[in-house]
This record gives structure tokens, sequence and C-alpha cells, in this order.
């Protein structure tokens, strides 16, 4: 399955909305287009899960690798997401501590 | 008992066809299965099929990486078979606590732990010709029987 994803501004925010399968067939191509971002300044970033379909471990390390970024050049990650089948790989990770799990893109977006 | 098999190229570009194979032959072999526990079985899954697949990338090794469900009354199990090098999974690095800074230096070495969170069984059976990861999930009892 393709993997797609939307980039908009939202209050400041650079939001990325991904839509797709992100497994070790699609990590690369996210994590790529992630780090394109970055580097262009975009270093407040959301990330919307919403559309996405499956998420594998690739997928979170893709996502450490993203904080780690968006941290080292002074920025934030939030990520939006509410599908449990989703949210448990980062409770059984323990990754939702280091990136919370927001339950939409206004949450997300006015957290302190 | 019912057997569902599939050969793949150690590619990942296969990975969602696995996922797809296994979806339709457990969902419709296996209808007691809640949607639930079939989401973490595609994920333990795909986990120990990318791991098969890389393994036998850096094996240089030719052949297809097997994918085998077996559909029983009380339990489902899927072996991922590969013919690369091998390993330990007794001496894959722990990771540090969650609340552990050091935590985020990694950024792989989570496959394994959802494997064995997500499947109620799993095993490792490293051989000199590849490995066979084995993940089982429990039936629940039928209640029309």
């Amino acid at each position: 399955m393709e993997l797609r994803t939307e980039v908009s501004e939202v209050k400041g925010w650079t939001v990325v909305t991904v839509h797709g399968e992100i497994d070790v067939a699609t990590s690369p191509t996210l994590r790529e287009r992630l780090i394109d971002l970055v580097n262009g300044g975009a270093t407040r970033l959301v990330l919307d899960l919403e559309a996405v379909d499956f998420l594998d471990s690739t997928g979170l390390g893709t996502i450490v690798s993203l904080l780690k970024r968006v941290r080292t050049h002074g920025g934030d990650l939030r990520l939006v997401c509410t599908e449990a089948r989703i949210r448990r790989l980062f409770e059984i990770t323990g990754l939702e501590k280091a990136v919370p799990l927001h339950a939409s893109l206004d949450d997300a977006i006015s957290a302190g | 008992m019912a057997v569902v098999e599939l050969e793949i190229p150690a590619r990942s570009a296969y990975l969602s066809l696995v996922r797809l194979v296994v979806d339709a032959a457990i969902g419709s072999l296996a209808p007691g299965l809640s949607p639930a526990r079939l989401d973490d079985l595609k994920i333990a899954v795909t986990e120990a099929c990318s791991n098969a697949i890389e393994a036998q990338e850096s094996n240089w090794s030719e052949g297809p990486v097997v994918v085998r469900c077996t559909i029983a009354d009380d339990e489902v199990r899927v072996e991922i078979i590969d013919r690369g090098a091998g390993f330990d999974p007794d001496d894959i690095e722990t990771l540090p606590a969650v609340t552990d800074p050091r935590r985020l230096r990694h950024e792989s070495g989570m496959g394994i732990v959802l494997m064995r969170t997500l499947a109620d069984e799993v095993s490792f059976t490293p051989s000199a010709d590849g490995t066979r990861v084995s993940l089982v999930v429990r039936r629940p009892a039928d209640p029309a029987s």
C-alpha cells in the first residue's frame, strides 16, 4: 500500500498527516520526508496518525528519530492518535511517555 | 485443522501482502478470533517477517520466506521460516526503562518486544539453515460447540 503524506500549517505548527501503512517498506520514505521538513525549518511538528492503517516497530523508530531531530533543533513533536490498536504500541514500548498522544489536532496544538 | 502457506520473495514490498493473506485466512478460518487479536497477530507477523527478510538480505540468501498459518480449534499459529544466518533472541540488548533518557537512543530493537507482548506464545528456533519463528494466539472456545 502506498504511503501518502499531507503537510499543512496550523497556528505556527507544521502538521503532517500520514495516510496508509508504515512498515519496513514505507518507513524510509516517511523518514526522508520528515527529515526534509525539519531541515527546511519545520521544528514544531504535529504528526497526525489518524489515517494510518498499520504501524510497526520501524514506524515507531522513525518517530523516535524525528523526536530527537526536532529536539536537537530546539523544537517539539506532538502526535495525534485515537486508534486503540496504534496507541497500544506506544504503551507497550513506553514511547507514550516520551511523545504524548493527543486525541485531536486542536488538543495537540493547544497542549502546554 | 487448516493450514494456509504463503511463500514470498525476501523483500519488504511483500509485507503488505503477508498481512492481507493472514487477515483473510484467519478471518475466514478462525472467526472466533477478535479483530483486536487479529490486529495484534498481524503486527507480530510483520515484525517476524521483517527480521526474516533482513536476515536473508544480509546473508545474501536466495529463496523465499515461508509464512505458514495453522488454524486449530484452540489456537492460531503462524510460523515464519527464513534461510538467513540466524540469531540468538536472548542476546538482544534490553531497552532502557522508559523513564531513562537513554531510552530514546534506541530507534530499533522494539520488534521482539512487540512480538513477545502481542502474541500469547513466541518461540525462536535457529538452525544451520535459518530461523523459524512461531507465533501463537489462543482462540476462545466456540460457544456453539
